[in-house]
């Protein structure tokens, strides 16, 4: 069993409350973070080695140290819940059935950075994920866990709920900042990093819901607990969404090192209907496909999936078996990333676009074998070229779809439909 | 004979007193934006022209200002959607849990295409990218109310409430 620290709440009746919160020792974290300096606190969340879970992995502590502390602007924490990366379900978990834990990181990471407002921008679908929290920011006003003179300590901070309304993009941290501020959700060229110019001008830190609400354990028990968990530069745990074709799908806390099939195996009970695996997508859908080999003998945390050239990136986990077609997730996944450019760059604009059209024609048994070779020379033509990494995100997974299927693909031309369904029937994707 | 007043969009006095109250929590005035967008869908149900120069006109922004930034998003509706407004999940995990064939089943019992209204006006369709419940998939939104796992009977029951004006209930979130 792998130790919950995210979810341990997860199964508690009521653990939205904050009087169930309170009883298993919530908010606790409080008293022994306002003794310390907010520099040690940096250090500390620094040691634990704790990465940011919203898909890049970067370190909290380092981020957090990047903020200018000679500032005489205000500066703001935004907290990521746009939950948006395809597979991705486990920000609204924590929303929903554990708030007060992510509150508790807010406060931990807003005092060490120096801040007094934070704003957390949730995807506009999740309306009773955001009435949770919402409840849960009142009894936390309520009891003097925010607002103003915080349990006595002079410290003051706001908690504000802002609420997108449909847009996958606005979860890349800096359209998100855009978003924020009342205008598209366009990002923005970097450098500035948030961390020196981020919404309204000033010092921002952005941060997953996730990131934070590991905090308290990092406070509570200390970085050395966390740091002993997982392997040395992937430290403590993650919680993992898994979908797709397996019997049990959900949101499971693993530790990292552990095998990767392993895991979604002990988690979810193995493929649907005792069916055979093909492949493994393990990091959301802007990550690069494993075959069933690949996940078989990769260890998941950052570096082994990295060098197994794919990536941890939000935890999301998804398995297609033998009756699941490649083609057909390329098509679906390409659509995506083309429904959610943002259109400010062409080659993004234009290749996602270029992609999933070839994509559905291979997919509905009218492609050609130039049509592959033209999407894979299309992939390297939207790689590190662009404001943000979206128009890399499918060039990644399509290069290795085809790359690791190509087989499937070659199936599709040479039969000329889709050997995943009957062949009177066309992809019903318009 | 008396001209019928048309009646101009204002806030009503519940949603004035929020507006005012979110004004208080952003620095500028451009950051209420999406906030006073949903305020006004929330009362009148859709967002009209005259809404939109009504909201820059509360916001000191430009009039195209806004029309941009409402287009950009999705669940801003600039025409009124059906009384139950059906987003079905069309992205991968929901696809692997058989989503195509409900989106099949659901524009023929409707006898709408995604993106189209019935002519009573109580259902529209649209198709959306993942929800963020792909582990219940495959799912649907009918208006705010997230219905997962679906299948052919769920979603026909669902359709079978809505047309009786039953409310529709969540099930309760597991802990995985
Ligand atoms: C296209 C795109 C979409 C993203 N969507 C999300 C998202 O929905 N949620 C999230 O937390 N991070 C998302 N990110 C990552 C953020 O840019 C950012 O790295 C993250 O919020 C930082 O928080 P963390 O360090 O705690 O992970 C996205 C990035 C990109 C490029
Ligand atoms: S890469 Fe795509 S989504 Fe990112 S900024 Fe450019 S156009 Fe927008
Ligand atoms: S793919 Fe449908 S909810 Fe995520």
């Amino acid at each position: 069993m792998s130790p919950r620290i995210i979810s341990i709440n997860f199964d508690k009746p009521d653990a939205h409350k904050l009087s169930v919160y309170e009883a298993s020792g919530g908010y606790g974290s409080l008293q022994k973070l306002f003794t310390m300096p907010p520099d040690e606190v940096i250090e500390h969340v620094k040691n634990s080695g704790l990465r940011g879970r919203g898909g890049a992995g970067f370190s909290a502590g380092m981020k957090w140290s990047f903020v200018p502390k000679d500032t005489d602007k205000p500066k703001y924490l935004c907290v990521n819940a746009d939950e948006g990366e395809p597979g991705t379900f486990k920000d609204r978990k924590i929303l929903q059935l554990d708030p007060h834990m992510m509150i508790e990181g807010v406060i931990i990471c807003c005092y060490a950075v120096g801040i007094h407002t934070a704003y957390v921008y949730v995807r506009g679908e999740y309306v009773k994920p955001a009435r949770r929290l919402q409840a849960a920011i009142d009894e936390a006003y309520a009891k003097g866990y925010l607002g103003k003179n915080i349990q006595g300590t002079g410290f003051d901070l706001d908690v504000v709920i802002h609420m997108g309304a449909g847009a996958y993009i606005c979860g890349e941290e800096t359209g998100l900042i855009e978003s924020l501020e009342g205008k598209k959700g366009q990002p923005r060229a970097k450098p500035p990093y948030p961390a020196v110019i981020g919404v309204f001008g000033c010092p921002t830190v952005v941060n997953n819901v996730e990131t934070l609400s590991a905090l308290p354990f990092i406070m509570n028990e200390g970085w050395q607990a966390y740091a002993k968990l997982g392997t040395e530069k992937s430290t403590g745990t993650m919680l993992f969404s898994i979908s797709g074709s397996v019997e049990r799908p959900g949101v499971y806390e693993g530790e990292f090192g552990v095998n990767l099939w392993d895991f979604i195996e002990r988690s979810t009970g193995g493929v649907r209907g005792g069916r055979k695996l093909k492949a493994v997508i393990p990091g959301g859908s802007s990550s690069s496909i494993l075959t069933a080999d690949e996940a078989r003998s990769t260890y998941l945390d950052y570096e082994s999936i990295a060098a197994a050239g794919s990536m941890v990136g939000s935890g999301a986990i998804m398995v297609l078996s033998e009756e699941d077609c490649v083609v057909k997730a390329l098509e679906v996944v390409a659509r995506f990333y083309a429904h959610e450019s943002c259109g400010q760059c062409p080659q993004c604009r234009e290749g996602t676009y270029f992609i999933s059209q070839i994509a559905r024609r291979i997919e509905n048994g009218e492609g050609s074998m130039e049509d592959i070779e033209k999407i894979l020379d299309t992939c390297p033509l939207l790689m590190g070229v662009t404001v943000c990494v979206l128009a890399d995100s499918i060039a990644m997974p399509a290069k290795s779809y085809i790359e690791k299927f190509r087989e499937e693909f070659d199936q599709h031309v040479k039969e000329k439909h889709c050997p995943y369904r009957s062949a009177e029937r066309k992809s019903a994707v318009l | 004979m008396k001209a019928a007043a048309q009646e101009k969009f204002a806030f009503n006095k519940e949603n004035e007193e929020v507006f005012q109250e979110t004004l208080k929590k952003y620095p500028t005035k451009m950051a209420v934006l999406l906030p006073a967008l949903w305020l006004c869908q929330k009362q009148n149900g859709h967002l009209t022209d005259e809404i939109l120069e009504y909201v820059a006109g509360r916001l000191d922004l430009s009039p195209v200002h806004v029309y941009s930034v409402v287009e950009f998003y999705t669940m801003y509706h600039r025409r009124p959607p059906g009384k139950y407004h059906l987003q079905l999940c069309r992205t991968l995990s929901c696809t692997l849990c058989g989503c195509e064939e409900l989106r099949e089943h659901l524009a023929k019992r409707l006898g709408i295409a995604p993106g189209e209204k019935t002519r009573d006006g109580l259902f529209s369709l649209e198709e959306v990218e993942c929800l963020g419940s792909c582990g219940t998939a495959p799912v649907m939104r009918v208006n705010e109310v997230y219905c997962e796992n679906l299948n052919l009977e769920k979603v026909d029951k669902i359709i079978e409430m809505c047309k009786a004006d039953k409310p529709l209930e969540e099930e309760p979130m597991g802990a995985h």
